[in-house]
C-alpha cells in the first residue's frame, strides 16, 4: 500500500477502537457471583456446627470439600462455565474456581489417555498456581523463621 | 477493469484466467450454532452433534470435512476417480482434521496451511492447476471446528472464562469446492495473492486487528493490478475480521483514497447474530469463509443478485508458541476474483 501506519501508531489506533469490558459492571458481577459462593460457603460451615459435634477447624474443611464437589460436579454437568462466563473473577477466585481448572483438562484431554491425557495436561492451567503457591510459601516460611530466630516474631 | 486477452501474471501479485476455471459444484456443512445463525437457511446440512457421532472433536471436524467433499461430488456427478487433486486444509496441528478427513478418498493432495485465509489459498492453487492445464477436475476444502480450535489454541471447553468483547467464535463447519477446467457458472477470473503483514499486534485474542493490515493490502493491491475501483464489484468478503477488523480495514483503505464500505461484507460478521449468539465481534475460522461462500455468496451470484464478487479469506499466522514466546501476530489474505459466466 502506498499509505500505511507505523506500529507504534497503529497500535495506539487499535487500542482506542477496540470495545473493552465495562469494568463497573464487571465488577458487581463478579462481586454478587463471588459472594453467592461464599455464602454458600459459611452456610454450610454453620449448617455443621449447628447439626454436627465438630471443632471449627473441621466444618471449615467441611465447606472447602463440599464446595470443591459441587463445581466439579457443575463442570461436569458443562454449567459451571455459564456461571464463570456471567460472574467473572468472582467465580474464578474461590476455591470453586480452581476446581473446574483441574476438571475441565481432565474432562477434555481424557480422550488422550489416562498417561498423556490426563496425567500430563489436567494441571495445565492450575499448575502454575500450585507451582508459584508453593514456593511463595516457602519464601515466606523461610522468612518466618528467620524473622523468630531474631526475636522480631513471637 | 482489466480484460486481458491471455492468461498469466498480472501486475505485481495476481494473475488472470482468460479461460477461467469454474465452479462445478460446493457443499456447505455447517454446526448447530451455524445454523442458528442468520446464514443456517443458506447451508446444506446442519450437524447438531458437534462431535459429529465420533469421539472426539478432531474425528467430529474431519467427518464434516469428508461429508462436505462427498456431497459437493454428489451435486457434481462425479466420484473421487474423476478428481486429479484435492487443496485442503484446517487449523489443527500438522492438518490432522483434513488428513484424516479425506485419506479414504485416496485423491492425489496437497495439504494447506493459511490459518483462516485457507479456503482462499486453496481456490487459488485450484484455479492455477486448472488454467495451467494440468488437470480437469479438483477439489478445494478447508474445515475449522469450535471445539477442537478452543481446545488447541485456549482453553478446554469445560473452563469457565470470560472472554473480552472483542473476541471471535471459530465456526464449526467445511465447505467443499468441485473446480473444473471449462465448466461452471460461476469462474475465478483472477487470483491476488497476499504478502505477510504485521504491525505488531500481540492480542491474540483481537484477531480482527492482526488481520486487517494484510486485507488492506491484498485489496489495495488486487485493485491495482487489475486496474479497477470499488465499483466494479457487487461484494468485497472479507473472511473474518469481525467488527474490529472490518473498522480497521476500511480506515487503511481510506487512507490509500479507496473506500470500499459500500462492497465490503465480512462472512464474520454474516455468519452468527453476537446480540443473540454471545459470539463477541463475529465467526471466525477457515470453515467461516467456506461455508460462507458455499452457501451464501454462491447462491447469490446463481441468482444475479451479485455479477462480480471478490472472496478475501483472513488468515492470523501464530501459534501457541510464538505466542507465548512474545511474538506479535503477522496476518495474510489472499483474493478470489469470481464472475458469474454470462457476466463476461
Amino acid at each position: 500500500m502506498k499509505k500505511e501506519p507505523s506500529k507504534d501508531a497503529y497500535n495506539q489506533y487499535v487500542e482506542e477502537i477496540t470495545p473493552k469490558a465495562n469494568v463497573a459492571i464487571n465488577c458487581l458481577k463478579a462481586f454478587i457471583t463471588g459472594g453467592a459462593i461464599c455464602t454458600l460457603g459459611q452456610i454450610i460451615k454453620n449448617t455443621a456446627l449447628y447439626f454436627f459435634p465438630i471443632s471449627e477447624v473441621s466444618a471449615g474443611l467441611w465447606v472447602t470439600v463440599i464446595l470443591i464437589f459441587l463445581s466439579v460436579l457443575l463442570t461436569g454437568l458443562n454449567i459451571y462455565p455459564s456461571i464463570a462466563n456471567w460472574g467473572g473473577a468472582g467465580a474464578l477466585v474461590p476455591i470453586t474456581g480452581f476446581a473446574n481448572s483441574v476438571a475441565a483438562p481432565a474432562i477434555e484431554f481424557q480422550k488422550e489417555g489416562q498417561v498423556f491425557g490426563i496425567g500430563v495436561k489436567i494441571f495445565t492451567i492450575a499448575g502454575p498456581v500450585i507451582l508459584y503457591g508453593i514456593f511463595s510459601s516457602f519464601i515466606a516460611g523461610i522468612l518466618y523463621y528467620i524473622a523468630r530466630l531474631m526475636g522480631w516474631m513471637a | 477493469m482489466v480484460s486481458k486477452l491471455k492468461t498469466g501474471p498480472l501486475g505485481l501479485q495476481s494473475i488472470y484466467f482468460k479461460d477461467a476455471p469454474g465452479l462445478l459444484s460446493w457443499a456447505s456443512i455447517a454446526g448447530k450454532k451455524e445454523g442458528e445463525g442468520p446464514l443456517g437457511s443458506y447451508f446444506d446440512e446442519i450437524i447438531d452433534d458437534a462431535a459429529f457421532g465420533q469421539d472426539t472433536w478432531e474425528e467430529g471436524e474431519s467427518e464434516f470435512m469428508e461429508a462436505a467433499c462427498k456431497l459437493a461430488l454428489k451435486k457434481a456427478g462425479l466420484t473421487a476417480k474423476d478428481i486429479r487433486y484435492l487443496y485442503g486444509g484446517d487449523l489443527l496441528g500438522q492438518l490432522i482434521a483434513t488428513t484424516f478427513g479425506i485419506k479414504n478418498m485416496e485423491i492425489p493432495f496437497f495439504g494447506l496451511y493459511g490459518a483462516c485465509s485457507t479456503m482462499g489459498e486453496a481456490l487459488s492453487l485450484a484455479s492455477m492447476c486448472l488454467a495451467g492445464g494440468f488437470a480437469d477436475n479438483v477439489i478445494a476444502t478447508a474445515s475449522s471446528h469450535f471445539g477442537g480450535a478452543e481446545k488447541n489454541f485456549r482453553f478446554p471447553l469445560e473452563y469457565g472464562n470470560q472472554r473480552p468483547p472483542y473476541s471471535t467464535w471459530t465456526v464449526t463447519g467445511s465447505g467443499a469446492f468441485v473446480l473444473s477446467r471449462t465448466k461452471g457458472d460461476i469462474v475465478i477470473r483472477g487470483i491476488t495473492t497476499g504478502k505477510i503483514k504485521d504491525y505488531g499486534i500481540k492480542d491474540s485474542m483481537n484477531m480482527g486487528a492482526s488481520m486487517a493490515p494484510a486485507a488492506a493490502s491484498t485489496i489495495y493491491q488486487h485493485f491495482q493490478d487489475f486496474s479497477s475501483t470499488p465499483e466494479n464489484y457487487d461484494r468485497i468478503f472479507t473472511g473474518d475480521l469481525g467488527k474490529v477488523g472490518q473498522e480497521i480495514l476500511l480506515k487503511l483503505l481510506e487512507e490509500n483514497n479507496l473506500d470500499i464500505s459500500k462492497q465490503h461484507r465480512d462472512c464474520g460478521i454474516e455468519i452468527f447474530n453476537p446480540d443473540t449468539q454471545n459470539t463477541g465481534c463475529g465467526g471466525s475460522g477457515c470453515g467461516c469463509s467456506a461455508i460462507t461462500l458455499a452457501g451464501y455468496i454462491t447462491k447469490q451470484m446463481l441468482e444475479g443478485s451479485w455479477k462480480r464478487v471478490l472472496f478475501v479469506p483472513t488468515g492470523a499466522l501464530l501459534s501457541t508458541v510464538s505466542f507465548n514466546e512474545g511474538q506479535s501476530i503477522p496476518g495474510i489474505a489472499h483474493a478470489v476474483l469470481f464472475e458469474t459466466r454470462k457476466h463476461q
